[in-house]
């Protein structure tokens, strides 16, 4: 049995390869494409592509039926505007961000894959950049699909086409700011917890655990009449961060009850959500300095 | 090909390699040690990923501490544990990683398909790693380290956790690597045994230290000696042989005589002849590696001292 394999291959030669060696930009790009196909479960386990295709299904299926609201009843505006649909669906953009950090990185830790990568020329900052990146473009795809079928809508229905095209840029600007933040605080906690469901778990806790925590103290502080208090509580939660980011930078409808308090507020915001990008990225990039080949 | 000067690395609470100097030539070279000695540490200090405390090494030329990178592109590494996800065919995995190494995209699927053949996986490769046993896993990691076709390949441990059938296969499979593929292989196990089998250089390290350094040939060739015994007066056919300038030791019945250049043989049999003594059995004796151990105490003082 053994002799005849041998045989065979003893037929076929060994080749050398003598094509071309892509140097280290084209490896970080093969990396991003695989991650990226990764998050939907592309090239992976038909199981794998339930979770992603199905959330970005979920996604989409209210801006189909909005779309169809306004073309049926004739409506003079968006019923939902562009960048309230994220928060307005957030539960489905948080729980993404649950499975797919941990798909995206916890596996290779896991799994020790790492030790794989980094005996190849790729580097550990190489790794989270490719990452990253992939991670913000598979929720940039969850995120901007839903404003393209709302803007399409709007389009079918003649709604002023100008005044849409805006909306739907600054909802798509929207959009980048949720996604470079969230996949960051995503691909941070995911990064150190190599147990994917202890990973998910986290990932929930703190995406939605602090809106709910957040939304409950901006009700109550303005019950009291501390506005206040009410706004600069959003920078404890993520989506209320970055919700009150676009609020004052793309003069978007605040989420929350109150959006960032004027200039200042607005630049605590920006400056708060800046932080919070830098400290995990630093941390992420800290974190795989760590990892060691097995 | 792999050279190391004075290497040394020392962890918060132990010393992996200490002031360790070995020439490592082109070929299958075994790198035998017992667990701990410091072969893995070794290994990640020349892929470049481990900087060493002191000492220099360089692997292909290229210096361990500044090419890293450049030395990661003409290597591949087997790591010793299991690193395969399960929820991935081989084939796809062994194509990303493929790319991993610079292989543009249709030539990462051509050399895929080409290393899994030649590793020995077949229909298999299309499915989910997460079935295969355990000497088909063996196989994807080798293949994973030849995609890219490496000039020299390091495999740790590659044999473990493998029956005594796949050992012989994987054996096998590694020298041919060395040989029809014509890539250089630094193979690591604790076990001499199986490593004299297919390298033709052999070193070993204990405690971080350099204990012997050598061709497999130097070792098993030269050594070559004859093995007599007769019916009596052993002691004076010691003393004819070596008064005939042969090295001849009498231990126990038998006696030990080296070969030399050939002589020996018809010189046995004329003194035998001349003693008028029964010849009971003459046959060769092949030293093997494992004797290297006898003089280990002696060898490691002299490592450390030239160290």
């Amino acid at each position: 049995m053994s002799a005849d394999q041998t045989g065979v291959i003893h037929d076929i030669g060994y080749r050398h390869y003598t094509g071309p060696r892509l140097g280290r930009g084209a490896i970080v790009r093969a990396l991003f494409v695989q991650s990226l196909r990764g998050a939907y479960g592309l090239g992976r386990s038909a199981k794998s592509k339930v979770m992603p295709i199905l959330l970005l299904v979920i996604m989409c299926v209210p801006a189909l039926v909005i779309a169809a609201v306004v073309n049926g009843f004739k409506l003079t505006a968006q019923p939902v505007p562009y960048t309230r649909y994220a928060v307005v669906l957030l539960a489905v953009v948080a729980i993404f961000v649950a499975a797919q950090s941990p798909q995206m990185v916890s596996r290779d830790l896991r799994f020790r894959l790492t030790s794989l990568y980094f005996s190849r020329p790729l580097g550990r900052l190489d790794y989270v950049l490719a990452k990253y990146a992939a991670m913000v473009c598979a929720l940039l795809l969850l995120l901007v699909s839903p404003l393209v079928i709302l803007y399409g809508g709007g389009l079918l229905a003649r709604l002023p086409a100008g005044a849409e095209t805006r909306h739907f840029l600054l909802g798509a600007v929207g959009a980048v700011f949720f996604a470079v933040v969230l996949a960051a605080v995503g691909l941070l906690i995911a990064a150190f917890t190599p147990r994917r469901g202890l990973g998910v778990a986290a990932v929930i806790a703190v995406l939605l655990v602090t809106y709910s925590g957040v939304s409950v103290v901006q009700g109550i502080a303005q019950d009291q009449g501390q506005d206040t208090v009410a706004a600069y509580a959003g920078l404890f939660s993520p989506f209320t961060l970055v919700d009150g980011v676009q609020v004052w930078l793309l003069n978007a409808r605040p989420s929350s009850p109150v959006g960032p308090p004027g200039t200042t507020g607005g630049l605590v915001f920006l400056a708060t959500t800046l932080a919070l990008l830098a400290g995990s990225f630093g941390l992420l990039v800290l974190r795989y300095r760590k990892v060691s080949i097995s | 090909m792999i050279t190391a000067q004075a290497l040394t690395k020392r962890f918060p609470r132990v010393t992996a390699l200490d002031s360790l100097t070995v020439e490592v030539p082109p070929g299958v070279v075994g790198l035998v040690g017992a667990n701990g000695a410091g072969k893995s540490t070794l290994i990640k200090i020349l892929l470049g990923l481990l900087p060493p405390t002191s000492g220099t090494a360089s692997v292909l030329g290229l210096d361990v501490v500044t090419e890293g990178d450049r030395i990661r592109e003409q290597v591949g590494y087997m790591p010793e544990h299991d690193v395969l996800p399960p929820d991935v065919s081989a084939t796809e995995l062994i194509v990303q990683l493929g790319r991993l190494s610079g292989l543009p995209k249709t030539a990462a699927r051509e050399r895929t398909a080409d290393t899994l053949r030649h590793v020995g996986l077949y229909e298999e490769r299309y499915r989910p790693i997460g079935g295969y046993s355990t000497g088909m896993k063996q196989r994807v990691k080798l293949a994973q380290a030849l995609v890219h076709d490496p000039q020299l390949v390091f495999l740790d441990e590659p044999t473990n956790g493998l029956d005594p059938a796949g050992r012989i296969d994987m054996l096998g499979l590694i020298r041919r690597i060395g040989t029809e593929f014509g890539i250089s292989v630094l193979v690591t196990s604790h076990l001499l045994g199986e490593l004299e089998q297919i390298s033709d250089h052999i070193v070993v390290i204990d405690g971080g230290r350099l204990l012997h350094s050598s061709s497999t040939a130097a070792v098993t060739g030269t050594r070559e000696r004859l093995l007599v015994e007769v019916t009596e007066r052993p002691e004076a056919l010691v003393a004819a042989l070596v008064g005939a300038g042969v090295t001849a030791t009498l231990s126990g019945r038998m006696i030990e005589v080296e070969i030399g250049d050939g002589v020996a043989y018809d010189l046995v049999r004329d003194r035998v002849a001349d003693l008028g003594v029964g010849l009971v059995r003459i046959e060769q004796r092949r030293h093997r590696i494992a004797e290297i151990f006898r003089a280990v105490p002696s060898e490691a003082t002299v490592a450390a001292d030239v160290g």
